[in-house]
């Protein structure tokens, strides 16, 4: 009970709780009895409300009144066992903390082996079986839907896992990194390095043709040169990009941030920041072996 | 002192004595009757009972036709499923037995109390036993008194066994309907029970001993609600158990070929039988009293004696108070039954059970949740099209696999991209995603109704129809 500032209020909250519960057998007791005359009945207690309703002295079976000394005893029972006589932690030694850790075990020892059942498997062969699967999709709903959609299709900012396009790499291997350890996607802000905004419409339209999107070809060409300074570090000379560094291929049409005119313009002058949260601190080995083999799965399938 | 003011205190100080306020239980031995009332009651005994005890042993469909599965939240009732959606059912169920209560109890009293509930039924069984160890009430009471023998511990260490091991088969059974019963059998011949299997077994099983066996009519008197509001229920049309003291009073022995008119007496012939039968220990000659829990036997017993003597029956009878007072005869109380107070309670009752029935017979055994995706709005689809995303949770509660088409409406050329058909196995919650597609052209900036329609292939009465949000850019 770190609460309390000093240890004289857990004996001063301990002691009026068993002097109270001392107190309420004494007046049980008092109470049980009265002076009467032999062959008296004891009457009414005397109170009377709305004229005549009065409260009778009927005698309660004897059993009954040992229920209320049942409580008393439960009571002292209770607190010898459980926390509650100022800073005393019980017999038990029981805590919510406690309680709560107990409940973990006691999940992870029943879901663990079904989960960790999967880890001597290969992540194709996981991968293609129906009921880890079915985990895997409630994993996923769980864990990753927030960002990447229910169905793995992404939207702005967050990539589709369904495509088949991969900014970190499509390996089993990538994909398991990706949730351990999370990624940070950095598209520098290129505004005031390409130039004026002539410049960076010209690469923009390079970016544009690259994709086979409709573009000026003149300022594609333009932008060509510009394109081999400032991008080619990351993206590559043929636009391709580098899954090392997470660099997005640019000629496949698909698109993180948006592949309109503007949306490629906005990329480039201010550049982009994303983040995929690491997910080791919270998915165990099992979960995220499953996981790996859900999104695995996922990749490259036809949209139905 | 105005509002306190003992009238206990006015007796003279002198002769006072420390008397307690609690009362010993004084232990009541009932007599055994037989007769009309008596056998009605040991049929209600067997047909409750061969309910509760074999319930749980039936199968249906290579299952336990009746399990309460608490852990996977589905309650199989031989060929319905229910799930906690279906919750309003038992509340439905509930409103029934509250009002077939106040119906039955206004035109007959306590029928309830004397003939169906637990606490009568077990009391019934446990006094049997106890009556076919012990013997009847005069040697019960001589046993009692009689000093610690062999024979008397014998007794008693027979009797308590045997209403042990009824009370533990009672647990048993309870514990039967939350958990299948076979593997609770072979787990309890094995002594491998679970904690709470056994905590709960013990648990039922001492309060069927303790309140049977020890409490019986205390819990009436003491613990039961029902007996204390119950005349307000109760009016001057009731049928009531009843001592008819214009005909019985003067009350007073004699013998069997005496005059009572020569002697002046009424025909109680004061054997106290009503008395020694009554199994909550009133005197029933004094009239209708809140222990009184409507059990008839002291009918039974009167009627014997009546029947010994030669006076016609019914000194004890069911009648009302307009009866009894002589508002009119016997014979026309069946007219007072339909009363406007039976007339309600009986048409709401209908109105009440009809829903109950019809809704539970036209009960989808399809559920389906649409729940739109919150981290995006939107999503930009091949062509131009505007994507949104969606979790459609589906829950089958039929106990075969049932395929479903998803088709969804409210705008313009919608389309929905999911495989269908959409199967989903017996008796499971099942999540999909599904998207749903727009031309986005002509259509106003944000936010639009539509609505899911899900429709069983194979059953085209099974249909649900799920509103939700379809936003546009």
């Amino acid at each position: 009970m770190s609460d309390f500032v000093h240890d004289g209020w857990s004996f001063y909250i301990a002691i009026i709780t068993v002097v109270s519960l001392l107190a309420c057998a004494v007046l049980l007791k008092a109470m049980s009895t009265r002076k009467l005359a032999p062959g008296e009945k004891p009457g009414t207690t005397g109170h009377t409300w709305d004229e005549d309703l009065q409260e009778w002295h009927n005698p309660l079976p004897r059993w009954w009144m040992w229920l209320f000394y049942i409580t008393i005893v439960f009571a002292f029972g209770y607190l010898i066992l459980y926390p509650g006589l100022g800073a005393y932690p019980g017999y038990l030694k029981w805590s919510s903390q406690g309680q709560y850790q107990d409940e973990q075990q006691q999940a992870a020892a029943t879901f663990g082996p079904i989960i960790d059942r999967f880890l001597k498997q290969d992540v194709t062969a996981v991968a293609a079986n129906p009921e880890a699967r079915e985990i895997g999709q409630r994993l996923f709903l769980n864990y990753c839907a927030q960002c990447h959609g229910s169905d793995a299709g992404g939207s702005r900012g967050y990539p589709s896992l369904r495509d088949g396009d991969w900014l970190h790499g499509g390996t089993p291997e990538a994909i398991r990194t990706t949730i351990i350890g999370g990624r940070n996607g950095v598209m520098p802000a290129l505004g005031a390095a390409l130039g004026g905004s002539e410049d960076v419409r010209d690469v923009v339209h390079h970016v544009l043709s690259l994709a086979g999107r409709t573009h000026d070809g003149l300022r594609a060409q333009r932008g060509k040169a510009k394109f081999a300074t400032a991008c080619v570090a990351c993206h590559g000379a043929d636009g391709k990009g580098n899954q090392q560094i997470g660099a997005p291929n640019l000629t496949d049409d698909v698109w993180l941030h948006g592949g309109t005119e503007a949306a490629i313009t906005e990329t480039i002058v201010k550049g982009r920041m994303n983040q995929m949260p690491a997910h080791k601190d919270f998915l165990d080995a099992g979960k995220i072996h499953l996981l790996t083999a859900y999104v695995l799965g996922l990749s490259g399938q036809p949209r139905p | 002192m105005s509002a306190i003011d003992r009238p206990s205190s006015a007796a003279p100080a002198a002769d006072e004595i420390e008397t307690s306020l609690y009362e010993v239980r004084k232990k009541i031995y009932p007599r055994a009757v037989s007769g009309w009332f008596a056998r009605w009651r040991v049929a209600l005994v067997i047909a409750t009972q061969l309910v509760f005890y074999g319930l749980p042993w039936l199968s249906w469909n290579d299952r336990q036709a009746v399990l309460f599965d608490l852990v996977s939240r589905k309650f199989y009732i031989f060929g319905m499923v229910l799930w906690p959606q279906d919750f309003i059912f038992l509340t439905v169920l509930l409103i029934i037995s509250a009002y077939a209560l106040f119906l039955f109890t206004t035109i007959a009293g306590r029928l309830w109390c004397g003939y169906a509930c637990p606490q009568t039924v077990y009391t019934e069984m446990f006094m049997w036993i106890e009556r076919s160890i012990e013997g009847d009430r005069v040697q019960r009471m001589r046993l009692d008194q009689s000093p610690l023998t062999a024979r008397k511990f014998g007794l008693k260490a027979l009797k308590h066994g045997v209403w042990i091991a009824v009370a533990l088969w009672t647990g048993f059974t309870f514990v039967g309907y939350f958990t299948p019963i076979t593997t609770l059998a072979s787990s309890f011949a094995n002594w491998t029970l679970g904690p709470w299997e056994t905590f709960w077994i013990f648990f039922y099983g001492f309060a069927t001993y303790g309140n049977a066996g020890w409490m019986r009519e205390q819990v009436c008197k003491y613990m039961c609600p029902y007996a204390r509001f119950q005349s307000v229920m109760f009016d001057a049309d009731t049928l009531v158990i009843t001592y008819d003291a214009q005909r019985g009073e003067p009350r007073g022995s004699r013998g069997r070929k005496a005059d009572p008119q020569a002697l002046g007496l009424g025909d109680c012939v004061d054997c106290n039988i009503c008395v020694q039968v009554c199994p909550t220990g009133i005197d029933i000659r004094q009239g209708l009293q809140y222990e009184c829990i409507g059990c008839a036997a002291c009918i039974d017993g009167c009627d014997q004696v009546m029947d010994k003597m030669g006076y016609s029956r019914g000194l004890i009878r069911y009648s009302t108070e307009n009866a009894v007072s002589g508002k009119y005869a016997d014979t026309e109380i069946r007219r007072h039954v339909l009363r406007p107070r039976v007339l309600i309670y009986s048409a709401l009752l209908a109105v009440i059970v009809i829903a109950f029935i019809a809704g539970l017979l036209l009960r989808s055994p399809l559920k389906v949740d649409v729940l739109r995706d919150r981290g995006a709005m939107m999503r930009d689809a091949p062509g131009g099209q505007i994507e949104n995303v969606y979790r459609l949770q589906f829950i089958n509660t039929d106990e075969v696999p049932r395929r479903y088409a998803v088709t969804v409406s409210g705008l313009p050329g919608l389309q929905v991209i999911v495989r269908q058909p959409i199967e989903v196995a017996p008796a499971t919650t099942q999540a999909f995603p599904v998207s749903v597609r727009v031309d986005p052209a002509g259509l106003n900036p944000g936010s639009h109704t539509i609505e899911f329609h899900i429709a069983d292939v194979d059953r085209a009465d099974v249909q649900a129809h799920e509103k939700s949000r379809f936003f546009v850019r």
